[in-house]
């Protein structure tokens, strides 16, 4: 019992029964709509776990959530609201996919290139959203929503533009091949490869009838990274003093402004190191005409909110959320019940994220159920004796 | 004691607990109708603690609360204020740019037939409300525009409206001028000869004297006792609380003045406003002296001690620091020349509450090597370094290294501040408000320190709206009025009359 409460005081905890009551409300409106809820559900995991192709597919989607999400939270815990990841990961998808298009490079140089523009893309647009917050005071969520469309407008415009367009397409040109990140990506398609592949079947079907790339350990990499700067460097210190009480860190000598931008600058790389990714990592490699918002940085606030604004914690809730999305296709071709359930979902779940009083009230009822108990435990024992 | 309608509240046996900290170990009060009860304790005793218990912010884990004799579950604000329970916070819930009235009936709006606000008729009530309490605040000025003492009338007068028969007043001084305290006593007064009931946390024993009928003492959550105010005196009720004797005389040596290290020359500094608050100010501090400087609030004190930090620009003037002119660079700039300040505001200027108390220890030298090489952060040497300033200055609870700064007692955090800002040895000490919040041995601890500072050759500047304290502690008393320095006195030299007339304004110029 006492593990029980320890554990619920924990922040993780209100994310689990958020999860929790996320998949109760689930069923609730399946059996409403009268679909199986169990059946449903054992679509929902056979869709997202039942063949490795479909575990290196949740991985695949999970890489651009999971960095947009590290790159909320970070904002987050240092006191600003980016809600401008996705227009930092558009930023970094053109930058990238101009370089890539137009340098053909051994991979060794072709592949940090691509992916140092796309990062140094999200980074200024990120950086320029702080500055005009620490210069002018403008507030970043209005910045951030305006730097949204003004990237989605950009990215159809390059999209478009003679230099760039594949004839009859909707989309830019490809970039060169020697900047895909795809694993093995010459080598899969030989007939050695065939021939080595043939006898691990599970690997074969991950590596070729997907994109499986290195990003997610990339991702990994960089939310540990992040976690550690927050925590434990002198940096993420002043960054999280400044996002707290502004005017103590003033006082005590630490840069303010500065380190509002250092901070939008650092969360917009991260987004954009998502886009970059995505261009090397996923076909079709370069961008395409967008029609409304893609909603990597949208997804990655909700993944951001899921993990409770920890950057590892993101990494977790990237794979849930990822998996959620791509099994809840199955729940639509097994079940016909429509997808929309999954995002009804994960409503839920962020919803009931808000709530972390919650899980911290039962602790607490919990508790005093025990004193009592224990209270009612020891005025038993004279009357034993008697 | 038995339970009985003779007092308005009861509180038995209440225990409270954070965690394995007990904050309230069964403690008891017992306040009678229509008397002003103070509640007395050293900081982090838990008065506020046992304070939002009554209240309905925090449950009680054991023990009863009587009402008028009844029983009584408060597990809300709300169900607190059926009771006819108010409570005036030590720092101010107004709606800054909304007028009085509007302040005053938030969250309990006055409806006409349509559920349309009648703002006439809840003008007239304030009215009625403020005229026979004798509170005479105007019911249409905006809270920006009135003073803090008239805030808070408008605080005490949300209570009344709510139909509180039951006031409780935390550390309601803290913020007000003299006359402002006094014309609080006496509004005290009148209401409990209305027949309310109050209750007062305050930690300067004078008030205690003078306002209260009976005074409930609390030593580290243990309950110890209450005794007749009018039988008791300053070093009783000191010692009680303390557990020790308490010297409330501060008592030093003849200050050794050096060189001047701290010079101020012609020095304008408007605020935001653009009006002027520092008026061509002169001012020398020198090696191992306090230089106090006594003032109401609002003469330029603010302004002054901003530009100092570099916080704001100044308009002209020079404001020397050893030789080097510092005014209009940063705040680290002016660090660097080895001046430290304490600020007035806490919350605002002096800590950084979510965080724990070991990283608030050194928000201004985090970037020394001492703790941590390169871009790391060592937590161990923080843990350490904090420890020992945990000790050093008795800042409690101890073992308070890692929690959050946000969970100590308002007196606690102030001793965290001044902690760290001497634990630097700077050459400069700005002293800010040093003691506001602080419980008389604290204030004792506080002034040991800065005559420490000064002996060790620091030249220590001392800005404070209390003239007992700049009377007490400070070696040379400078008096400024509308942002000018217009007198200036040797210590012992010139009496509590004279500086009075002088602060205001009632100087020969
Ligand atoms: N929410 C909380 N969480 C953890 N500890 C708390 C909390 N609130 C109060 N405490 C602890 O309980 C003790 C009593 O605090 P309280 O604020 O009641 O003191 P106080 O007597 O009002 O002191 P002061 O005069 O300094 O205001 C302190 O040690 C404080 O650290
Ligand atoms: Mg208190």
């Amino acid at each position: 019992m006492n593990a029980v409460i320890k554990f619920l005081k924990k922040p993780i905890a209100s994310s689990l029964l958020a999860i929790l009551v996320g998949f109760i409300v689930a069923a609730v409106v399946l059996a409403v709509a009268g679909y199986d809820p169990i059946g449903s559900f054992a679509a929902l995991f056979q869709g997202a776990l039942g063949k490795p192709k479909y575990i290196a597919n949740v991985i695949i989607k999970a890489t651009p959530i999971l960095l947009t999400g590290v790159g909320v939270a970070f904002a987050f815990q240092t006191g600003l609201f980016n809600i401008g990841a996705e227009g930092q990961y558009i930023a970094a998808t053109i930058l990238s996919s101009i370089v890539g298009i137009t340098l053909d490079l051994p991979a060794v140089l072709e592949i940090p290139l691509v992916i140092l523009a796309g990062v140094a893309g999200g980074a200024a647009l990120g950086a320029f959203i702080g500055f005009l917050k620490a210069r002018f005071g403008i507030h970043e969520v209005i910045t951030s929503i305006m730097t949204n469309w003004i990237m989605l407008y950009l990215c159809n415009f390059v999209v478009m533009s003679d230099a760039f367009h594949k004839p009859n397409s909707t989309s830019a040109l490809p970039i060169h091949s020697s900047g895909y990140i795809t694993i093995l990506h010459e080598w899969k398609t030989t007939d050695a490869a065939v021939d080595a592949l043939a006898g691990v079947p599970w690997l074969r079907e991950a590596l070729l009838k997907t994109d499986l790339n290195a990003g997610f350990i990339i991702a990994v990499l960089v939310a540990v990274a992040e976690s550690i700067l927050l925590a434990r460097t002198k940096l993420g210190y002043e960054l999280r003093a400044v996002g707290y009480n502004k005017d103590a860190a003033l006082f005590a000598g630490i840069p303010v402004n500065r380190s509002i931008v250092l901070c939008m600058l650092i969360s917009g790389a991260v987004c954009g190191l998502a886009g970059a990714l995505n261009i090397t990592g996923i076909a079709p490699h370069t961008i395409t005409l967008l029609a409304a918002q893609e909603g990597y940085g949208f997804n990655g606030l909700s993944v951001a909110f899921i993990a409770g604004c920890s950057c590892v914690g993101c990494i977790p809730a990237s794979l849930l959320f990822s998996g959620l999305i791509y099994g809840g296709m199955s729940v639509q071709q097994v079940m016909g019940a429509p997808s929309d359930i999954i995002n009804i979902m994960i409503g839920t779940i962020v919803f009931f994220i808000a709530l972390p009083a919650v899980t911290r009230r039962i602790a607490e009822w919990l508790e005093r159920r025990q004193e009592a108990k224990a209270a009612a435990g020891d005025a038993a024992l004279p009357g034993k004796e008697a | 004691m038995e339970v009985s309608s003779e007092y308005a509240v009861q509180m038995h046996g209440i225990l409270k607990k954070f965690g394995a900290f007990t904050a309230l170990d069964h403690v008891d009060l017992d306040v009678k109708r229509q008397t002003v009860h103070a509640i007395l304790g050293e900081n982090g005793a838990g008065k506020t603690t046992l304070m939002n218990i009554l209240y309905g912010l925090y449950q009680a884990d054991e023990g009863g609360v009587f009402i008028n004799g009844e029983e009584a579950q408060i597990t809300s604000p709300t169900e607190a204020i059926r009771r006819g329970i108010g409570m005036v916070h030590q720092h101010f819930m107004l709606v800054e740019n909304f007028t009085v009235t509007e302040n005053i009936i938030l969250g309990d709006e006055v409806c006409g037939a349509a559920g349309v606000l009648d703002m006439k008729k809840a003008r007239e009530e304030v009215l009625a409300i403020s005229q026979e309490y004798g509170f005479d605040v105007d019911p249409d000025a905006r809270i920006e525009d009135i003073s803090v003492g008239m805030q808070q009338r408008v605080e005490i007068l949300k209570a009344l409206y709510r139909g509180a028969e039951i006031l409780i007043l935390d550390e309601p001084t803290a913020v007000l001028t003299p006359p402002e305290i006094e014309k609080l006593i006496e509004i005290m007064h009148d209401l409990t000869s209305k027949g309310k009931t109050i209750i007062i946390i305050t930690h300067k024993l004078k008030e205690i004297l003078e306002s209260a009928d009976e005074c409930s003492i609390i030593r580290r959550g243990v309950y110890m006792g209450k005794v007749d105010v009018k039988e008791s005196n300053e070093t009783d009720l000191a010692s009680r609380m303390v557990g020790r004797n308490v010297n409330l005389k501060v008592e030093k040596t003849k200050a050794h003045p050096g060189e001047v290290l701290l010079s101020i020359r012609r020095l304008t500094v408007a605020d935001e406003r653009g009006i002027d608050q520092v008026r061509e100010l002169d001012l020398d501090v020198r090696s191992g002296e306090i230089v106090g400087l006594a003032g109401i609030d609002g003469n330029g004190q603010q302004e002054l001690v901003d530009a100092i930090c570099s916080l704001i620009k100044v308009k002209a003037g020079r404001i020397m620091v050893g030789g080097h002119e510092v005014q209009n660079t940063t705040p680290r700039n002016v660090f660097e020349h080895a001046v430290a300040t304490i600020p007035s505001d806490r919350h605002r200027w002096g800590l950084v509450l979510p965080m724990m108390v070991e990283e608030n220890t050194v928000l201004e030298r985090h970037g020394e090597d001492l703790f941590g090489k390169g871009i790391m952060l060592d937590y161990d040497k923080l843990h350490e370094y904090t420890h020992t300033l945990v000790e050093r200055f008795d800042i409690r609870p101890s073992g308070c290294e890692q929690e959050r700064m946000s969970g100590l007692s308002g007196g606690n955090q102030q001793k965290a501040i001044i902690a760290r800002q001497v634990s630097y040895v700077p050459d400069i000490l700005i002293a800010f408000q040093p003691t506001r919040g602080l419980d008389v041995g604290a204030i004792e601890f506080v002034h040991k320190t800065l005559i420490a500072e000064r002996d060790r050759g620091a030249a220590i500047l001392l800005i404070s709206y209390e003239l007992d304290e700049v009377m007490d502690v400070s070696d040379t008393i400078d008096v400024i009025y509308h942002g000018k320095i217009v007198g200036s006195f040797e210590q012992g030299t010139v009496d509590e009359k004279e500086l009075g007339l002088l602060m205001a304004g009632g100087g020969s110029q």
